[in-house]
Parts: C-alpha cells; sequence; structure tokens
C-alpha cells in the first residue's frame, strides 16, 4: 500500500465476447463455403503465438467462385435500388457498432494492436465509414453533377494487416454505394475480423454476391487480380507488391488505385506547443506499433528546440505501457507477425551499422509472442537507410533542420509521398509548408487523425486514388 | 540546467504554449486508463491522503468547523486503515477553531485568504490577511492571483503580488489559485502558472471552486507540464492542486492517473499533489470499502461531516 510506485493491475477486456469456429470457410455467394482447394492456414494470436482458427488458402478456383458470385451479385445489387443501397450500408454500419466490442475484441486478438486503438479507433471509424458511404448511395448524381454515374463493376479489393477492418471498410463501404460488388481478400496473417463482417452480412440480410470475402496469401492475391472478369483492383499495402499488380494489369483496361508505403516527415517547428507536439510525435510513430503506412516515421525537429524535445521525447517514452494487447492500459502491442519482427529487426541493425545513435525504452518485452520496444534514432543522415526505407515498426529516426526550406527539402527527398506533418503556433507557416509539401496528407498540429468525410491517398511511390470523402467515389463510378 | 527564479523574466525564457486540440486530447486519452484491484486500492488511499477537506460557506462557525476537523483526521471511525486527510480548509475567521481542534493531529491548517475568491481588495488587506492567518496558527494559505491584472497584460503586477503574499506566509506554505475558470485560454493558463512559480508559490492550484469551470482534466494537465517545465529550468518542484467540482473517487483517480503520466512518481504524496473537495471524502472511502467488500454500503454509514 505504500508502494512509491504505482504498477496499474492488470485490467484485461475479456475475449468471452468472441466465440471463434475451429474452421472457417470462405464466403461466397451469401454462404461459407468450403474450398475447392481442401487446404486451409491456421491464423494466431501474434502477442501469444496461439492458434486462433483455420482459415482456408483460396485457390484460383475459389477465387474463379468469389468473381462469379460477385458477377451474379451485381443484378441483385443493382435492381435492389439505389435508396435500399443505402438502407443495407446503414444496416450494416448499425451492426458494427452493435457488436463493436466483438469486433474490436477479435481485430486485437488477430492482429496484436492495443484494444484500446481497436476499440477508440478501428471500429468507430470502421462503422463511420459505412455510415458516410450510406448516405452517398441514393446522391451519386450530386457527388457528380450534371454527369451520369454507373457502377464499374466487379471490384477486387486486397487489404493489409495492420487495420484489418478498417481498410475493409475503406475498400467496401465506397464500392458497396456506388452499386458495385466485391471479391476482398484480407491480409493473410489478419483474415478473422473479415470474416466477422461476411457474418455482419448475413445478420444484415445483404443480397448475396454482392460482398464476398476470399482468404489467402500471396497466390490468391495474384489469381484475384489476374482474374479477367474483374472490372477494377484496389490495393493497399507495400509499394513492391503495388508495382507488381500494376505491371500485371499494364493494357487489360481493368481500372487500379493503389494505396502503399510511406515515409512521412513529421516537421516540429521552434514556436510548436512541445507538449502537445510530443503527443504528436509519439502517437505518429508509435500508434499501432508503427505499423501504419502514412506513420510519422522521421521526426524533423528545428535546431533551437532539438534538445529540448529530444529529452521530453525520451521522458514520455517511459510512461508507455507495453505488454498484452487486450489490457485496457496497454498502448504498445504486439508486432503483427514474426517476418515482420525480423524485418524491423534488420533494418533497425542496419541503422546501428551505419552510425546512427540507438535509443530504445528498457522495458520488459513478453516471452511469447513478436515485440519490440519503441526506439529511437539519433543523429540520422538523410543518406541513411532508416531515413529513406519503410520500416513498418516502432522506430523514429530524428534528423535536425535550420530553415523552413531546409525542412521542405528534407521532407520531400523521399521516394514516398503519402502524409506530413507540421507543427507550428504560426498559421502562415502552416499554409507556407501546406503548398509545398508533396503528400497526399499535411496534418496540422495533429498527427494519424481520419475522418471518413476527407480524402487519403498518396504522391509518387505512396500509390494513386483516393480514399474517403467524395473523392473516394470516383474510383467506383463510371461516368459518361 | 539552473536559473535564477526571482525574476518575472523566468516565465518568457520558460515560454512556450498549448495546442488546445492536443492538450484536451491527451487528457482524455489518460481519463481512460482502467485501474483494478489494489492498484484501484492505492489510489483510493493516495486521494485520501491528499485531501484538502473543504469547507468555504458563509454559514460556516466554530461548531460546525470542529465537526469536520474530526472528520478530518478520522475520515472513517471505525475502521483505522484509513489514513487522514492532508489538511482542513477554511475562512480565516475559522483559524482559530481549526487550529484548536486539529491539535496535536497530522492534519494542516489551511486558509483561504486575499479576499477570497475575487481578490479585489486593495494589496495591503490582502497581504495583512494572509499574515493574520498565518500568526493565528494556519501553515498553510490559499491565495488568489488578481485574474483582471493578468488578463490586462500585466504579469510583472501579478508577479509581485504572489511574491508579496509568499512573504507575508512566512514558513507557512502558499498555495497560488489561479481561478482557471476565468481566465479564458490554455495559454493563459500555462503563463499564470509559470508567473505564480516564478514569484515562489509551493503550489498552484486551479480553482476557488466558485466559478464554473472549476478543475478540468485539460487544465490540470497545462498546470502539470508547466511545472514540469519549470522543475526543469530551475530545479525547484512546484506541487498541483486541483479543487472544485471533484465529487466522485472516479474523477480523483483520474488526477492522479495524470499526475503520475506526466510528473511521475515523485508528485504522487500529498508533498506535491492535494484535492480539494468537500464530498469527495465519502466516495473515496464508500469505493476502497467496495473494492475490499465488493459490495457497495449504506451511505449512512459514511459520516456527514
Amino acid at each position: 500500500m505504500t508502494s512509491p510506485v504505482w504498477d496499474y493491475a492488470p485490467a484485461p477486456e475479456s475475449s468471452d465476447v468472441v466465440s471463434l469456429r475451429d474452421t472457417y470457410g470462405l464466403y461466397i455467394g451469401g454462404r461459407f463455403v468450403e474450398p475447392a482447394s481442401g487446404s486451409y492456414f491456421k491464423t494466431i494470436n501474434p502477442a501469444t503465438e496461439e492458434v486462433l482458427a483455420a482459415v482456408p488458402e483460396a485457390s484460383t478456383e475459389d477465387v474463379d467462385a468469389g468473381v462469379v458470385a460477385a458477377q451474379e451479385g451485381l443484378e441483385r445489387w443493382t435492381s435492389a435500388g439505389a435508396p435500399a443501397r443505402g438502407k443495407y450500408l446503414f444496416r450494416i454500419a448499425r451492426i458494427m457498432q452493435e457488436r463493436s466490442r466483438e469486433l474490436a475484441v477479435l481485430e486485437t486478438m488477430n492482429g496484436g494492436k492495443p484494444i484500446r486503438e481497436s476499440r477508440d479507433v478501428d471500429i468507430p471509424l470502421a462503422a463511420a465509414h459505412f455510415f458516410y458511404y450510406a448516405g452517398w448511395a441514393d446522391k451519386l448524381e450530386y457527388a457528380f453533377a450534371a454527369r451520369r454515374v454507373e457502377p464499374v463493376g466487379v471490384c477486387a479489393q486486397i487489404i493489409p494487416w495492420n487495420f484489418p477492418l478498417l481498410m475493409l471498410a475503406w475498400k467496401i463501404a465506397p464500392a458497396l454505394a456506388a452499386g458495385n460488388t466485391v471479391v476482398l481478400k484480407p491480409a493473410e496473417t489478419t483474415p478473422l475480423t473479415a470474416l466477422l463482417f461476411a457474418e455482419i452480412c448475413e445478420q444484415a440480410a445483404l443480397p448475396a454476391g454482392v460482398v464476398n470475402i476470399v482468404t489467402g496469401g500471396p497466390e490468391t492475391g495474384t489469381a484475384l487480380v489476374a482474374h479477367p472478369r474483374v472490372d477494377k483492383v484496389a490495393f493497399t499495402g507495400s509499394t513492391e507488391v503495388g508495382k507488381g499488380i500494376q505491371r500485371a494489369l499494364a493494357g487489360t483496361g481493368t481500372r487500379l488505385t493503389l494505396e502503399l508505403g510511406g515515409k512521412a516527415a513529421n516537421i516540429v517547428f521552434e514556436d510548436a506547443s512541445l507538449d502537445q507536439a510530443i503527443e504528436g510525435v509519439v502517437n505518429g510513430i508509435f500508434f499501432n506499433q508503427g505499423h501504419v503506412c502514412c506513420a510519422g516515421s522521421r521526426l524533423l525537429v528545428q535546431e533551437p528546440v532539438a534538445e529540448r524535445l529530444l529529452s521530453k521525447l525520451k521522458r514520455r517514452l517511459e510512461t508507455l505501457r507495453l505488454g498484452d494487447p487486450l489490457d485496457k492500459n496497454t498502448d504498445i502491442g504486439a508486432i503483427n507477425s514474426r517476418a515482420q519482427l525480423e524485418r524491423i529487426q534488420n533494418l533497425v541493425g542496419i541503422g546501428v551499422e551505419e552510425g546512427a545513435e540507438l535509443y530504445q525504452v528498457d522495458c520488459e518485452l513478453p516471452a511469447r509472442g513478436f515485440w519490440f520496444p519503441p526506439t529511437v534514432f539519433t543523429g540520422v543522415s538523410q543518406s541513411h537507410r532508416i531515413a529513406r526505407e519503410e520500416i513498418f515498426g516502432p522506430v523514429l529516426s530524428v534528423m535536425s533542420f535550420r530553415t523552413e526550406s531546409e525542412a521542405v527539402a528534407r521532407a520531400n527527398n523521399t521516394p514516398y509521398g503519402l502524409s506530413a506533418g507540421v507543427w507550428t503556433e504560426k498559421g502562415s507557416r502552416i499554409l507556407w509548408m501546406a503548398d509545398r509539401l508533396r503528400a497526399g496528407v499535411v496534418w496540422a498540429n495533429t498527427f494519424n487523425r481520419f475522418d471518413p468525410a476527407s480524402p487519403f491517398g498518396g504522391y509518387k511511390e505512396s500509390g494513386f486514388g483516393r480514399e474517403g470523402g467524395r473523392h473516394g467515389l470516383e474510383p467506383y463510378v463510371r461516368l459518361s | 540546467m539552473t536559473a535564477s527564479t526571482n525574476d518575472v523574466e523566468v516565465v518568457h525564457r520558460i515560454g512556450g504554449s498549448v495546442d488546445e486540440v492536443g492538450a484536451e486530447a491527451r487528457a482524455a486519452m489518460l481519463a481512460s486508463r482502467s485501474l483494478k484491484a489494489e492498484a484501484k486500492l492505492w489510489g483510493l488511499d493516495l486521494a485520501v491522503r491528499c485531501c484538502d477537506l473543504t469547507t468555504l460557506e458563509g454559514a460556516d462557525s466554530p461548531a460546525s468547523v470542529r465537526q469536520l476537523a474530526s472528520k478530518a483526521m478520522r475520515p472513517a471511525p471505525l475502521d483505522h486503515s484509513i489514513p487522514h486527510v492532508a489538511a482542513l480548509c477554511i475562512y480565516p475567521r475559522l483559524v482559530p477553531a481549526a487550529v484548536e481542534a486539529l491539535k496535536g493531529s497530522a492534519v494542516a491548517v489551511a486558509s483561504v485568504a486575499t479576499a477570497f475568491p475575487s481578490g479585489q481588495s486593495a494589496l495591503e488587506l490582502r497581504v495583512a490577511e494572509i499574515e493574520r492567518a498565518h500568526a493565528e496558527g494556519a501553515s498553510e494559505i490559499d491565495s488568489v492571483i488578481s485574474r483582471g491584472a493578468l488578463l490586462a497584460g500585466d504579469d510583472t503586477g501579478v508577479y509581485e503580488e504572489v511574491v508579496a503574499a509568499k512573504k507575508a506566509c512566512g514558513d507557512a506554505h502558499l498555495k497560488v489559485i489561479l481561478e482557471t475558470g476565468e481566465l479564458g485560454s490554455y495559454d493563459r493558463v500555462r503563463r499564470a502558472s509559470l508567473i505564480a512559480m516564478a514569484a515562489g508559490a509551493d503550489f498552484i492550484k486551479t480553482s476557488t471552486g466558485k466559478i464554473a469551470p472549476a478543475a478540468t482534466l485539460p487544465v490540470a494537465l497545462v498546470m502539470a507540464e508547466a511545472i514540469r517545465d519549470f522543475a526543469d529550468f530551475s530545479g525547484r518542484r512546484v506541487g498541483l492542486k486541483v479543487a472544485g467540482g471533484i465529487r466522485s473517487a472516479k474523477d480523483a483517480l483520474r488526477y492522479l492517473v495524470l499526475v503520475h503520466e506526466t510528473l511521475g512518481t515523485e508528485w504522487l504524496t500529498p508533498e506535491r499533489f492535494r484535492i480539494g473537495a468537500s464530498s469527495l471524502l465519502n466516495d473515496l472511502l464508500m469505493q476502497m470499502d467496495k473494492q475490499r467488500s465488493k459490495t457497495y454500503s449504506d451511505s449512512d454509514r459514511y459520516t456527514v461531516a
């Protein structure tokens, strides 16, 4: 009772709310079906390495069945009419809210992210996307004034493992609102909330074939992208895979949008509110263990405040709580997979070899599962690999700058261009910077903030096409 | 880094500003911490120890202050595991009664002073009020700043008044009330905090409790961050007192979490953290019983004063 150190006792969210099946099916044509391939893979909890369920590995034949079902679904979805399509989307959004706890717990169990994030960010935002696009379903002619609006057709959508349900929502909600049907492939390591979403589609009595979920690895994705009856491909993931998809689709006439990697600069000026900037830096790189394509992985700080900001940052890192992702007080959860952990470890090793100075929080890592402590590199040069390559982990590279122009030059000097952050109390400087930063999103005095009404997407090797807002409808409509 | 701190210039050298959206988001995040089992019990016990049990009514009398003093020393008469509160906070005229009633106990007598709550009287009267309260035995003085002067941009004036108050306190501890509900922005809360600390405040305090809004989590956060910056600059660790509208154990725990994660465990002591409240104490007691017995007791098991 007199302990001078206040250790918060464990406060785990109960996983009772989730009922897992031993084996899942593919969701095709409004039913869960066994894969023609007969092959399954195990999906685990990355925080414990415990097997959660067996999930089908969809073969070319299964993918074909998914696409055929989506094509059949197209007629049902068209004949339902726009007001009814909106009604179904509202219904899905409401069911997601009603089952939010179940979705949040499952997202955390399968992906390793802290329950605080899946509960407060992922699931509410995913539901908000459905609400937002539900509203557009019967108002498309107002989104595109004086144009005739038609759906594109069957959309193949491939999503990453960092925000499984949220990325599903970003993909499915606008596609359905615009009258398309979809075949979605969740990431290999995080298929479970997509399969729970399939149950929600059933519960919402969504017409058969409108949403189809095929699980699997890279081969399933390749088969889906290459399918001749797919009208549009939307991919979120690594730049390398994105380039492969673009190559495969060249000359086919299939529409494509890509949301790829990033190496965002988070730029702190000397007049910024430092304590809030610290929160933005922490949220920018340690949110979701840094598994965020728009993560603020490069901190550019103006020289007069560099030392002060860094000492404040280190002190703040000591208060981050790493551990059981289901604990309501956990700030940093598990790395999503062994492969990703190895990639992070490798790049951090390279950073040390290149001569950057490593700072890591001295925290105990759980014995099982995949973990990496919050890491900050100082003394980083623009030419270091850790300043150029996307690490996709809780690793921050810090550099200093002197003038606005130098900050812009450093920030833009990257193959990517997804996001950037500017921290200053001076409004005109925010606008000056935003005009010059080549990034799809520029956050001012905040970071990693999302809203369904706001478009999101990249420049350069961060991809093309926008998701969210009215802009997010464009890839899913044919205008004439 | 250390430097002379007896200078209003310190305020401008530490400087800094507050982003409203960011501060409120951080406070909301800290409020979502979940305290269970022994961690909760430890926090509730600490909250009792940090409590400035307060009565500031025109109707207060020596007899009613004696009643509250008894409660301050033994919040739960039948349970000796419950600690005493930090101080009894009262109007100056009742200091003799409080000193008498608390004689021999470790509960401090805290008197508001300086024309509480508005501060709108001549400086020499406000100083005399502190001197009188101190002479009659108050070991802690809760004084108010001139919000009008601060809002008019007279930082030096505010600074000099706090310096005068500190001098009048002698060996008593000075808590400087900023009345943040009248300051209008977090930037001004930060500036007022720095002025008070530079002028010698032992504690900075959110509110009188007579103005709404009183204590809020974002205000406490902004003040805690100013305390941290002042400690980095000067090496002196100033305390934080939150007061006004804190009625539930849950609220009290949220302030403790905020202090814990902003200032660290060194501030988790009545020497550096206080909660000014009246009805809070019974909820703390009730929640402690609940935590131990898993059932809620009837409210009549807790004394009214």
